[in-house]
């Protein structure tokens, strides 16, 4: 199916991130609004509120030469560049290596169908990294709580380009979004969007397949506390506080205010 | 498909609790065979499963993704699921993934034993 079996040219060790109880941003460029991400801890599949989910992602890359190390090389390089319109990633110099963290500035939608409004900065935790993938898991307050595999692989001599969602809502007002405001689709949309990124760069029309499976129907109540964490809440209030801190700078010159 | 680059073998430490013993590496290939070992290891009656790490020697984070799966499966069938055998390495990784918090870890085979037997006998 999806991976590789992990790396041989460098210390297995090498792959994963270390230890971490809270996150810490490093230095990231100033256009990233960073919230939300330093000090929360991870949050994985089995944490988080609504059903768990299996989303699997794949386009088949025909007629590329490149093995499938090399294309993962290249969806790295161009991590950011393939997200849609409104994704925003951005990651510390280090780029993507185990235990980095990449942040996100995106968008969730108020209607169904309609494109992502409410905005939200969250970020990710680069898991694991590997030849041909790349695990990142979601921290607290980030609107799903579990991770996102990227991967590479051959089959049948064509590399088939992966991205394989292992989550659920992280909260009620998530899951509220997630079923009933075109939160779903939109993610499924994003995907999806990011894979015929990829396939275009080789001068592909791709065609995403995707299959899921609801691993885990049953809601998690006890994780309902995590709204008070939710990303896009805090978001929000982020920017209604705007005009308080553009005051604030003006009394401050000397302490830029975002 | 590519082949798994591990093998896991079944065996009954009592009447309700089995034990896979996980040999080489887990990653998404490996998804049959574990799911075949719990399959097994069900049919045996158990209650309590026992994952031996002992003999792993890679797992990357497709195979941390199919222990998620197996563990929906056995709180689905009312079983419990422990671990033993891990490396520090693999404790750091469980504690990071936060898949300590839903799979008891236990230094070695007796001890995770002892815990599945204490539990039934309460």
């Amino acid at each position: 199916m999806s991976d590789s079996n992990g790396s041989r040219e460098v210390p297995k060790d090498a792959n994963w991130a270390g230890p971490v109880s809270k996150l810490k941003v490093p230095p990231m460029p100033p256009e990233a609004i960073n919230l939300n991400v330093e000090g929360r801890g991870v949050s994985g599949p089995l944490q988080g509120f609504g059903p768990l989910w299996q989303k699997t992602y794949q386009v088949r890359l025909s007629g590329v030469k490149q093995t499938p190390t090399e294309v993962m090389q290249v969806w790295k390089e161009n991590f950011a560049k393939f997200q849609p319109p409104g994704n925003h990633f951005y990651s510390s110099l280090e780029g993507i290596k185990p235990g980095e963290i990449m942040l996100l500035d995106s968008k969730v939608p108020v209607f169904p169908g309609t494109p992502g409004a409410i905005p939200v900065a969250t970020g990710m935790m680069v898991l694991y990294v590997d030849d041909t993938s790349i695990t990142l898991m979601t921290p607290e307050g980030h609107p799903e709580s579990g991770w996102n595999t990227f991967s590479v692989f051959e089959e049948d001599g064509v590399s088939i380009a992966q991205v394989q969602s292992f989550g659920r809502s992280a909260d009620p007002i998530y899951e509220f979004g997630y079923k009933l405001l075109g939160g779903e689709h939109l993610q499924e949309q994003t995907w999806s969007y990011v894979l015929l990124a990829l396939a275009a760069y080789y001068g592909i029309l791709g065609q995403v397949s995707m299959y899921k499976t609801c691993l885990d129907p049953k809601y998690q109540w006890k994780e309902a506390r995590q709204v008070w964490k939710n990303a896009s809440v805090r978001t929000i209030f982020y920017y209604l506080g705007a005009p308080l801190r553009w005051i604030r700078r003006l009394f401050s010159p000397g302490k830029p205010a975002r | 498909m590519p082949k798994p680059n591990g093998t896991m073998s079944v065996r009954s430490a009592a009447p309700t609790i089995s034990i896979i013993d996980i040999n080489g590496e887990v990653n998404s290939f490996s998804e049959n065979t574990l799911m075949d070992a719990y399959t097994q290891a069900s049919s045996m009656g158990a209650h309590t499963i026992i994952l031996n790490f002992s003999g792993l020697s890679y797992m990357n984070s497709s195979g941390i993704g199919l222990l998620v799966t197996l563990l929906i499966r056995t709180k689905r069938q009312n079983q419990r699921l422990l671990a033993c055998g891990l490396s520090e390495h693999y404790r750091q990784i469980f504690e990071l993934t936060r898949l300590n918090e839903a799979i008891l870890v236990f230094d070695n085979e007796a001890d995770a034993i002892k815990s599945a037997e204490r539990i039934k006998a309460a």
